[in-house]
């Protein structure tokens, strides 16, 4: 029973990794994604409940804390600041990149089979989950052509890197979690700082601009 | 074998009779959630007894395929009103369709309408019918997919045994079930016309989707086309019920339960049409290439979760 | 019965001969020689559903060189193929009998000739047990056809469409010829007999199947060497487009059964997985491009491209099923892709059959100037509508049973066991679901742009078909209804097909289908019945119609609904480019378009469109080129100089002294 609730929450976290890719307007990629860190916290805290692993109740509400309420904070003083409410312009048409998402998922999920057999954790079948959801929001932040979508694939690929985890190994020594949480915290505010450069460099947060840097 | 004809035509006669007060009572509560007063659930009975009584007028171009189409399309609906599971699996016509007879018969209708739209050889016609059309394709195989991840769940195509399969087993989370919800929950907003999709009651011609094709009918062929969109309605509706929502079905030749069954349909038709207004309030109409997209998605997720059912449980 | 058979495809070659006959009466030659052709394939029907049901049976016919005679040979796969042959060439025959009373005598005699020497080169395909035989009548079909595709070789573009048809045949021929090398394995002769006894490693397997399936799927027209197809299939007559898209391509079908099913024998799965990429290329390219068209012959053409990519696809899960060792999975397979190609046979030359009777009525090809046909050609319009709803895959018509089974197939998935096969049948499945409601709106668009609505330009006057015409469409009308209507037993009779030749066989509960209920599985998990279907809403539609006229039938006839505008005409409806325009809109990237937009200063505002394949700028331009820089190295040895070839004739002789002791 729990084993198929944390399934349906891998599921449910795969499904918002598709709806991120297939997103345009940025708010809702930043609710997006402060749901993916509360599914991510409930499965963290249901593979606690049920193997009795403590110290992933401490991991459960850090991501809490942090991916849920924290960061999204960040992200909309951030936008309202910077002013920006404009519709996400891709690389590539929205079909051709949810196809390109699941060819990605066929092939992390290919990946994750052996290894899945390999490991003893009651939530190894989602192994390959986490594996597309990180390969997903690669290929988010390949697409974008704007930065705060890039900074928000970049931080749903932590994500999905902290459920791979969690579901390989019953996640990172505590150590480790902390200060790959603080490196994310520390990495935003950079990113907060860096927007405001490049806004008053090239009076737009259009990457392509960036190309401008290169050796003529 | 009698009993079972006799609840076959009783449920397809419920069905066919109770469609109206879906429609009526899902624009009832479109009413009150934008803060208007709501007509009266029964409307659409006075409108459908209003539009048998007019003369029908027919357009000197229209041909006989003009004619025949709200038959056939009432027939359709008809059909696959009786195919559906909603009161108890033991249906003799069942077996006659399964799911992928059941999208085909929404197919001919789609198409049949199309055709009649075409015949009267108006700008509005082949509006209406190009863009149904661009919608159909995209929607039908997002239909059959989600459809075929419940029968890989459940192996088999016969909506009876889906029916049992999910309902009678002892209560699990199927993820790839997720999924194919929320792509059927897309089709069933574009199939019947729904905003995101399409605006019901819009009057504007260059807006409209389903309405453009039915421009040129009036009194009894508008009013079988009316019946007809309203049963394809609650059809979604129970095939949806079958599939993600299954406990209430009387198993087969359990007369007892029937009251219960018919107990859980109204409780959930009546869920159903209140979700329905919600959602159509809270979306606003999506230009038509955009629909493309949605729809595209609604596909997409619904191949993902044929996937998941594979690369997650076996 | 093969002497039976034997001596109706000879009847066929004496018809096209007597044709020929210069005393004889043009006007009798259409009258008399199309009919009696007709009733040959008839009768080669009728024997071809017997041979499913009997043991196979052989004959060595004394004819051909004096060392190699020809082997034939009648088992049910042969059977089946000359079922679809005669069944439908019965139809397209009688509709020649009243298509061709406007040619000239001249002309009719050669089109006599070439058409009944074109169907006995068919049936000494199907019905050959060797190499060589099988060699002789492919080449006298593709030359057959060839003559028929040119036969207005006045033009300059149907002579060109007849080049590239004779070139991408021969190259497929080629292949075919070397893919028979490669099974002979040096030993033996090259009757049939001996292929199948011979060994293949499996290297040599696969480059056998890879030959067959380049070979054949030239002649079917696959991805990327179909390009041929859409110039060639316009270009002929149209009975001849008939029978070049409904039969011909499906002898490639039985080319590619006959050698992967029988001549080798061991199917692997990977040669299945190749054939459903390419099928599924093939079936949504060709839907696409399809769509895209204007002239109602070559958007048919598209479409044949498209249909024969869904029979690939049954073809390939059903490779993929027998790899696996599922050989019952694999039997649906079989039985699927076979049944699509009996119905495409049928509902394709229906369609290409009323179209010659549009362009024979109103001179027109171009869907942007039909329009109203319905009026003028009721007969015409119903045998096209059944057309176009069996095409589209509508219940209860013949369309809908075979994709029916090739999902019931791929539903089977769940037995393969390897993890990402079984994860990829299913999205086969849904790329056959995108092309068949993709068909449904192009066949839409060519219903209500052609016989629905008002005619787009002023046409002369338009008359309906001749009796012969309307007999012959409704032949293959009622092919599709009873196909529809009663799939088992055609699933019965392709079950024993595919037993012989695989030696599997659906379970016994399928072979209980009676004709009423078609059970390819077991009823549990599948079952489906037309007529109870077709009988419901009839009923439906009876009944409401009774109640509905008994309360009143009134009706008054207006003007339609003109939103405010009475000046509404009929270049206002929707043009077929029109009505692609979404699909161009959503697979932009597909197409090659070129696009001319009206700019704000022109003065004659223009717009037009022209939707081009890519393929000719990524194969076939480049190939020509490369060819052409061969040839003109080659050429250097023509000098001009007797000396010189001379001097090349003294080299080759003191060669063959010094090598050849």
């Amino acid at each position: 029973m729990l084993s198929q609730l944390v399934n349906l929450l891998a599921a449910l976290l795969l499904l918002i990794a598709f709806a991120m890719l297939a997103q345009r307007r940025v708010l809702t990629l930043i609710k997006l994604f402060a749901w993916q860190g509360l599914t991510l916290a409930a499965a963290t805290a249901i593979v606690a409940y049920a193997t009795g692993q403590t110290h992933l109740y401490f991991s459960a509400g850090l991501t809490l804390v942090l991916k849920v309420i924290l960061i999204p904070w960040l992200l909309h003083r951030l936008i309202d600041r910077l002013q920006v409410k404009w519709d996400i312009e891709t690389l590539l048409n929205i079909p051709t990149t949810m196809l390109a998402g699941i060819g990605l998922a066929i092939f992390a999920f290919a990946l994750a089979a052996p290894i899945a057999q390999m490991a003893s954790t009651i939530t190894r079948s989602t192994l390959g989950i986490a594996l597309a959801s990180v390969l997903l929001s690669f290929l988010m932040m390949i697409v974008r052509r704007k930065a705060v979508p890039q900074v928000i694939g970049f931080l749903s690929m932590e994500n999905g890197l902290f459920f791979a985890a969690t579901s390989a190994t019953y996640g990172m020594p505590l150590v480790v979690e902390l200060g790959v949480a603080l490196d994310v915290l520390v990495g935003t505010f950079i990113f907060g700082i860096f927007f405001f450069h490049i806004r008053e460099q090239f009076d737009s947060l259009d990457i392509r601009h960036m190309e401008k840097l290169k050796d003529e | 074998m009698n009993a079972g004809v006799a609840l076959q035509v009783l449920q397809s006669i419920l069905v066919v009779l109770i469609a109206p007060l879906v429609m009526g009572w899902v624009n009832v509560c479109r009413a009150w959630l934008q803060n208007r007063s709501a007509p009266s659930v029964w409307l659409p009975y006075y409108t459908l007894a209003k539009l048998f009584h007019k003369d029908a007028i027919i357009a000197h171009t229209a041909s006989p395929l003009f004619r025949w189409m709200p038959y056939v399309l009432f027939g359709c609906m008809w059909l696959a009103a009786g195919i559906v599971p909603v009161l108890a699996t033991d249906l003799p016509f069942a077996p006659a369709a399964d799911i992928i007879a059941l999208v085909g018969v929404f197919a001919m209708a789609r198409v049949a309408t199309a055709l009649a739209a075409m015949d009267t050889g108006t700008a509005f016609g082949g509006l209406g019918a190009r863009r149904e059309m661009m919608v159909g394709f995209l929607a039908e195989p997002a239909m059959l997919m989600t459809l075929f991840t419940a029968a890989f769940i459940s192996g088999s195509t016969q909506l009876a045994t889906i029916v049992d399969t999910l309902a009678h087993r002892e209560f699990a989370i199927y993820p790839s079930l997720a999924f194919a919800g929320v792509a059927f929950l897309m089709v069933l907003l574009a199939e019947n016309a729904r905003i995101p999709v399409d605006n019901p009651t819009t009057h504007l011609e260059l807006t409209m989707i389903h309405e453009a094709m039915i421009l040129e009918y009036s009194a009894r062929h508008l009013a079988l086309i009316e019946w007809a969109v309203a049963i394809k309605l609650v059809a979604y509706m129970t095939i949806g019920f079958a599939l993600f929502l299954p406990w209430g079905i009387a198993p087969a030749g359990d007369w007892g339960a029937l009251p219960l069954a018919l107990a859980a349909l109204g409780a959930k038709l009546a869920l159903a049409g209140a979700g329905l207004a919600f959602l159509e309030t809270l979306l606003a109409k999506m230009r038509i290439f955009l629909v493309a997209e949605f729809l595209s998605t609604a596909f997409l997720l619904a191949v993902l979760g044929m996937l998941i059912h594979f690369l997650v449980h076996a | 019965m093969l002497a039976a058979a034997l001596v109706a495809a000879l009847a066929w070659l004496a018809i096209g001969l007597a044709g020929l006959v210069p005393a004889g009466n043009a006007v009798l030659a259409r009258r008399v020689l199309f009919p009696l052709g007709a009733a040959v394939g008839l009768a080669l029907a009728a024997i071809g559903a017997q041979a499913a049901w009997t043991p196979a049976e052989t004959l060595v016919a004394p004819l051909g060189l004096p060392d190699l005679p020809f082997h034939l040979r009648l088992d049910p796969l042969a059977g089946f193929f000359l079922l679809l042959l005669g069944a439908v060439s019965a139809g397209v025959s009688t509709y020649c009998a009243g298509y061709f009373r406007d040619e000239t005598p001249l002309r009719l005699r050669l089109i006599c000739l070439q058409y009944h020497a074109f169907l006995a080169a068919m049936a000494f395909v199907i019905l050959a047990d060797d190499a060589y035989l099988f060699m002789v009548a492919w080449e006298t079909m593709a030359l057959a056809s060839y003559f028929l595709v040119t036969t207005d070789h006045q033009r300059p573009a149907i002579r060109n469409a007849g080049f590239l048809y004779l070139l991408v045949a021969h190259i497929g021929a080629l292949a075919v010829l070397l893919c028979f090398g490669v099974m002979h394995t040096g030993g033996g002769d090259y009757t049939f007999d001996a292929l199948r006894e011979a060994q293949l490693s499996p290297f040599w397997a696969s480059v056998a199947f890879l030959l067959a399936f380049f070979g054949f799927g030239a002649k079917a027209g696959l991805l990327p060497l179909h390009a041929w197809l859409p110039e060639a299939h316009p270009a002929a007559p149209s009975p001849v487009s008939a029978l070049m898209s409904g039969v011909m391509i499906k002898t490639a079908i039985y080319g590619m059964v006959r050698v992967v099913y029988d001549l080798i024998g061991a199917v692997r799965w990977e040669w299945g997985l190749l054939v459903l990429v390419v099928g599924a290329a093939t079936a949504l390219f060709g839907i696409l491009f399809a769509l895209a068209q204007q002239d109602l012959k070559r958007l048919l053409a598209y479409s044949s491209v498209e249909n024969i990519g869904i029979v690939l696809l049954g073809l390939g899960m059903s490779m993929v099923f027998f790899g696996f060792g599922q050989p019952q999975a694999g039997m649906l397979g079989l039985i699927a892709s076979l049944y699509h190609a009996f119905n495409h046979a049928v509902f394709k030359s229906l369609l290409f059959l009323g179209a010659g009777s549009i362009l024979h009525a109103t001179g027109l090809r171009d869907l942007n100037a039909l329009g109203g046909l319905l009026r003028r050609m009721p007969a015409v319009a119903f045998y096209f509508l059944i057309g176009t709803l069996s095409i589209s895959a509508l219940p209860p018509l013949n369309g809908f049973v075979s994709e029916w089974l090739t999902f019931q197939t791929a539903l089977q998935a769940p037995l393969i066991e390897h993890g990402v096969m079984r994860s990829l049948v299913p999205l086969f499945a849904a790329t056959l679901a995108l092309s068949a409601a993709l068909t449904a709106m192009c066949f839409v668009k060519v219903y209500g742009v052609a016989f629905l609505g008002r005619p787009r330009t002023q046409q002369p006057a338009v008359h309906d078909a001749s009796l012969a015409e309307r007999l012959g469409l409704a032949w293959l009308s009622a092919g599709c209804v009873v196909l529809g209507l009663f799939p088992s037993a055609l699933l019965l009779t392709l079950n024993r097909v595919g037993e012989s030749l695989t030696g599997a066989s659906l379970g016994a509960a399928a072979l209980e289908s009676s004709w009423f209920w078609l059970v390819p599985t077991e009823p549990a998990r599948a079952s489906y019945s037309p007529v109870i279907f077709l009988l419901v809403v009839l009923a439906v539609v009876l009944v409401t119609i009774r109640v509905v006229l008994l309360y009143h039938g009134r009706v008054r006839i207006a003007d339609p609904w003109d939103c405010g505008f009475p000046e509404q005409s009929t270049r206002m409806q929707d043009t077929a480019e029109g009505f692609a325009q979404p699909i161009r809109q959503i697979f932009g990237p597909v197409y090659l378009l070129r696009r001319h937009l009206p700019g704000p200063d022109d003065s004659h505002p223009r717009y037009s469109v022209k939707v081009e394949d890519r393929h000719w700028y990524w194969v076939y331009l480049p190939l020509a080129r490369l060819a052409g820089i061969l040839s003109a190295k080659v050429a250097l040895l023509q000098r001009g100089r007797i000396s010189t070839y001379l001097l090349y004739s003294f080299f080759t002789l003191i060669a063959l002294l010094v090598f050849v002791r």
